[in-house]
């Protein structure tokens, strides 16, 4: 049914596609592999234009427009510190439509006359199932990291129950489907999987949630790959494929450079792991200074490392703090930025919020060259960081963080904490660091705090 | 050998090419190779745009176009702000990160 001329053509998207995630790979290459990607993908909608005959093409190209415009719009829009929340939303999308398209793909098949064969309902089935769970998980984990809902795990008594119960309704839908593909099973199957999304999301918590993102972008790519099986279309097939692969084995990686399992991430919290955090103010007594002396410490310091977190960039202080950088070793002082693997939202956000600010790429160490060093800093300075150097992720198991490499800020000679208030990071627990004798926080809006810094510095 | 064998046959493969092209990604690049990922799957679109031309129900159409507006945010917006991610990153001198 489809000409050769433009299976042709999908095996040349398909090559864009594994060219695309293999630059992707490499900070050279990565724009360029990026761009061979989109390359690909327009290639594979051009020929599908002219590889059949189409109706309702209108219609069609109207909805493609619609959706270029929401999507670029969205996509300049955003801000960078937005962004993991972004890639959530599409990822969700993307499994959305997956389902909706196989559920077409059902109505079709069971409006003609003849049995469907049993591995394309198989597929139908999974790719609806998990489909709506990649759509309903994306939303939630939208909804937590645009803190439109709580960051923190969410559980209630009788969750695994539920959760155990929609997952094997899922499964008997499913199993319900491949035997009397009815239209009804369908729909409802979908339903059932936008619930097991929701409860599969809900007990993750705060620093975990780029992790399930991840996971649910693989998701979404095996629904692809099983929607072109039963498409019959070997474009699709491939691709998610390559993209439900590659997104597990880039989990895997995510979860071990935060010490993390996965069966961890998804169910710490049922198992009443992470329910450690206070989530709430002390009141404990620490020591805070004002800009003048910690602009002293910093100045008469001959090595200085930076932790930068996610408060950073959302106060927009990056600029204004690779200024105080720059003055610092015009001073002679030696200055180095330490990036955690998961500093901000996700797995080399932080790298990516520094390079907007143009910082040196040189000056960002990561974490294994820079965690040998922080015994000589003289003073190190966080700013708007909590977690990745909290203490309680190698002293205190059952922390929610506990196993999480960490920066060991710790053994520095003086430690200045920047910090808008007394509230805990993004895991919701408190930081014994804050407390310790070493310790001097500054409090303040970071970007305020940091222009009042750098003059005091200046001045010095 | 008989088609399904084939597509297996291709979805294996596909799985090893998968994970033997980004293993040696590092961890600054995370963030972006999910997204790049991201967007590749976006290609679903080609899969709605197959359904929705062939469908002749005005529901069936209207859920199509639905379908076809979501595949198509997912696969523009997700190549856009990979790309503006990695823009960051380019235009100076740096060297390669271990990783």
């Amino acid at each position: 049914m489809t000409p050769t001329w433009a299976q042709l053509c999908y095996l040349a998207a398909a090559v864009c596609f594994i060219l695309a995630l293999k630059g992707l790979s490499s900070p050279k290459t990565a724009r360029n592999g990026n761009l061979i990607g989109a390359i690909g993908a327009v290639l594979a909608c051009v020929t599908v234009f002219f590889a059949v005959e189409l109706e309702h093409e209108l219609s069609i190209l109207v909805a493609i427009a619609v959706g270029t415009v929401i999507g670029v719009v969205g996509a300049r829009r955003v801000q960078m510190t937005q962004m993991p929340q972004l890639v959530a939303l599409f990822n969700g999308v993307g499994g959305g439509a997956a389902a909706l398209v196989a559920l077409l793909e059902l109505q079709e098949a069971t409006s003609g006359a003849g049995d469907v064969p049993t591995f394309d309902l198989v597929a139908t089935a999974f790719t609806i199932l998990v489909g709506a769970v990649s759509f309903s998980g994306s939303m939630v984990t939208f909804a937590k990291l645009q803190e439109l809902m709580t960051t923190r795990p969410v559980t209630f008594p009788g969750l695994p129950v539920a959760f155990a119960l929609a997952a094997l309704c899922g499964l008997g839908l499913s199993v319900l489907l491949v035997l009397d593909p009815v239209m009804w099973v369908g729909v409802v199957l979908g339903f059932a999987g936008l619930l097991l999304g929701v409860l599969l999301v809900l007990p993750v918590g705060g620093a975990d949630v780029p992790i399930v993102i991840s996971l649910l972008n693989a998701f979404t790519g095996l629904t692809v790959a099983a929607g072109g099986y039963v498409l019959g279309n070997t474009l699709l097939l491939v691709a998610g494929t390559l993209v439900g692969a590659s997104g597990t084995f880039l989990t895997k990686m995510m979860a071990s450079a935060m010490g993390r399992s996965l069966v961890n991430t998804l169910f710490g919290a049922l198992k009443g792991g992470s329910t450690l955090g206070a989530g709430e103010a002390s009141d404990r007594p620490v020591r805070s200074a004002g800009p003048a002396d910690v602009a002293i410490l910093l100045a008469y310091a001959n090595r200085v490392i930076i932790v930068p977190g996610y408060g950073l960039a959302v106060a927009q202080a990056q600029h204004t703090l690779r200024e105080l950088v720059d003055e610092l070793m015009a001073k002679g002082i030696t200055v180095d930025y330490a990036i955690h693997p998961v500093a901000g939202r996700m797995p080399g956000h932080m790298n990516v919020l520094l390079a907007e600010a143009q910082v040196p790429y040189e000056q960002l160490k990561e974490m294994g060259d820079i965690n040998g060093e922080f015994k000589q800093a003289d003073v190190v300075l966080v700013v708007g960081a909590n977690d990745v150097v909290n203490p309680a992720a190698k002293t205190t198991p059952g922390a929610p963080i506990f196993g999480m490499p960490i920066l060991n800020a710790d053994e520095a000679k003086q430690v200045i904490f920047m910090k808008r208030s007394m509230r805990p990071g993004f895991a919701g627990i408190e930081n014994e660091l804050l407390f310790d004798p070493k310790t001097t926080l500054l409090f303040g809006d970071a970007k305020d705090t940091m222009s009042k810094l750098l003059s005091a510095v200046k001045s010095l | 050998m008989s088609e399904p064998i084939v597509w297996l046959t291709i979805f294996v493969l596909s799985v090893f090419v998968g994970v033997e092209v980004i293993s040696k990604v590092s961890s600054t690049l995370h963030t972006p190779l999910m997204s790049g990922a991201n967007a590749i799957h976006g290609v679903i679109l080609v899969g709605a745009i197959l359904v929705t031309g062939f469908t002749d129900s005005t529901g069936a159409l209207v859920v199509g176009l639905v379908a076809i507006v979501l595949a198509t945010i997912n696969m523009v917006g997700g190549f856009v702000v990979t790309d503006r991610m990695l823009q960051m990153f380019g235009g100076r001198k740096r060297q390669e990160p271990k990783a």
